[in-house]
């Protein structure tokens, strides 16, 4: 089949790339695209490890087409620091113990962050609810739920600064 | 219908390693002119912990700040020799061997710095924080830094060690089949707290409390760490995971993640632990790691739980609603056993 380009914004800059119409954004971000924060857990829908941010929206990248990404706006983990500062989340997975192999990592800060971007102040059952769609194998989870609340609660006071 | 609550406990005696040809672990060590060294070794970390292990026990070794210590695990086709990561053995067996490949290294850089302040290595100390001075005479000093620059481009030395850990094969004894097939028991008691539901065959983990013996903890959060996620596989091997449900026939296997269950972020036990530390002699700083024994006693525990809940004794896992309601039926209903111990 003739490949196709697509173009999107991705973690802030334009990017390009001929994709297989049948390509998904997982398979383009990693292999077209070099970004290998998001990853290849099962590509059936059922790890979450893939996760990304489609126009804010949390989405599962080995389930979505790269072709319908056509001028989105994707975020992904590689975009969550900023520079070398760490997002709050970032930090507080690490002061919590919250990763371990770290394969489950990128998918669960990004779901985190879905839910920190429309609600900071967040319960533990909304953290629960946020993370539902993401397997971990190593941690038990509470280090994950534990890193996410703290985050939540440096949240606010940052963006009063 | 009703729901029972039950109390089960289970301890275990878990030998660290496996003593299969000696189980051995090397570990090469080496310092850069920059005074920082690099630790060579194959096994790998799966996130267990053991490239922070190895790097304390290498920096406490070596007299070095832990900063200045690189663990590389990069490659088993060109790295020294060891057996893997598997059967709990990270900290302890390749604790020794970074030991020993620290102490030579050590050895070497001592030698080095004696002669660059013309005195005898014997009478040398390092202090943790990149200097070596004479004992008792903190003014009389050389950075690792200069010393490995000294080494490097003055004196033509290697600063570096090699290191194996290998335990004597033990044969066994033809008259009694007596062997000694291990030298380091870790340790563990666990209380599990359930409820299950007659009407439905479900079973919710209410709590748990562990005590493990571990041998010095040479990580306490990673020890931690450890714990929390093994308690939580083992809830998940207890009573969800099976690629086989009907095994040994093949059918109705999961196919994918809705189907291979585990459980999720919503179904967590609150769950205690307290950790003895008791060194053990032969042990890198007296540690012996939890490793797999993290998850081990959660399945009998959980077994055990269910049986006083309900007085279904169920042999093979996971333990699922259908294998509870055919013995509860089998049974003639549920048979709660007698409770031990404080409130559940
Ligand atoms: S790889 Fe996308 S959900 Fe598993
Ligand atoms: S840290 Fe290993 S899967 Fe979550």
């Amino acid at each position: 089949m003739a490949k196709v380009p697509v173009q999107f914004r991705l973690n802030g800059s334009d990017r390009a790339a001929f994709a297989d119409p049948a390509d998904s954004l997982l398979t383009v971000l990693r292999r077209g695209l070099n970004d290998f924060g998001p990853k290849y857990g099962c590509g059936q829908g059922t790890c979450g490890t893939c996760s990304v941010l489609i126009d804010g929206g949390l989405r599962l990248a080995c389930l979505t087409l790269a072709a319908s990404c056509e001028g989105a706006s994707i975020e992904t983990v590689s975009g969550m620091a900023d520079g070398p500062n760490l997002h709050p989340l970032q930090t507080a997975f690490m002061e919590h113990f919250a990763a371990q192999c770290g394969f489950c990592t990128p998918g669960m800060l990004t779901a985190a962050k879905a839910l920190l971007d429309r609600n900071p102040n967040p319960s533990r059952e909304d953290v629960i609810d946020a993370i539902a769609g993401n397997i971990c194998r190593c941690t038990g989870y509470e280090p994950i739920i534990q890193a996410i609340l703290a985050a939540a609660r440096t949240l606010p006071a940052q963006r009063r600064s | 219908m009703a729901r029972y609550k039950g109390r089960g406990m289970a301890s275990v005696n878990y030998p660290i390693g496996m003593n299969l040809g000696g189980d051995p672990s090397q570990a090469l060590i080496h310092s850069n002119p920059d005074g920082k060294f690099t630790v060579a070794l194959s096994a790998i970390d799966l996130g267990q912990g053991m490239k922070q292990v190895t790097r304390q026990v290498a920096a406490e070794t070596l007299g070095v700040p832990i900063e200045d210590v690189y663990v590389d695990t990069a490659d088993s086709d060109t790295g020294p020799h060891d057996m893997g990561s598997f059967a709990s053995r990270g900290t302890h067996r390749m604790g020794n061997a970074v030991i020993a490949a620290a102490r030579e290294a050590r050895g070497v850089l001592l030698e080095a710095a004696a002669e660059e302040l013309e005195v005898n290595a014997a009478d040398l100390v390092t202090d943790g924080k990149g200097n070596i001075h004479v004992k008792g005479a903190p003014s009389r000093a050389i950075t690792v830094r200069a010393t490995a620059q000294a080494a490097q481009f003055k004196q033509g030395k290697t600063i570096a060690g090699r290191g194996i850990f290998l335990i004597p094969l033990s044969s066994v004894d033809p008259e009694t089949g007596e062997m000694n097939p291990n030298t380091a028991f870790a340790h563990a008691c666990l209380v599990a707290d359930v409820e299950v539901d007659d009407e439905t065959g479900e079973v919710s983990v209410l709590g748990m409390s562990s005590a493990y013996e571990l041998g010095r903890v040479i990580n306490p959060k990673m020890v931690e760490q450890q714990l929390v996620g093994g308690a939580w596989m083992g809830i998940s091997h207890a009573l969800y995971e099976t690629p086989e449900p009907y095994y040994p026939n093949p059918d109705h296997g999961p196919r994918d993640f809705n189907e291979y269950l585990m459980p999720g972020p919503g179904d967590l036990a609150p769950y205690s632990i307290t950790i003895l530390e008791r060194p053990a002699p032969d042990g890198p700083f007296g540690g012996k790691g939890p490793g797999e024994m993290c998850a081990n006693p959660v399945l009998p525990a959980v077994a055990n739980a269910v049986y006083n809940a309900v007085g279904v004794r169920v042999n093979d896992l996971p333990i699922t609603p259908e294998k509870i309601l055919r013995g509860i039926r089998a049974n003639g209903g549920a048979k709660p056993q007698a409770r031990r111990g404080g409130a559940l």
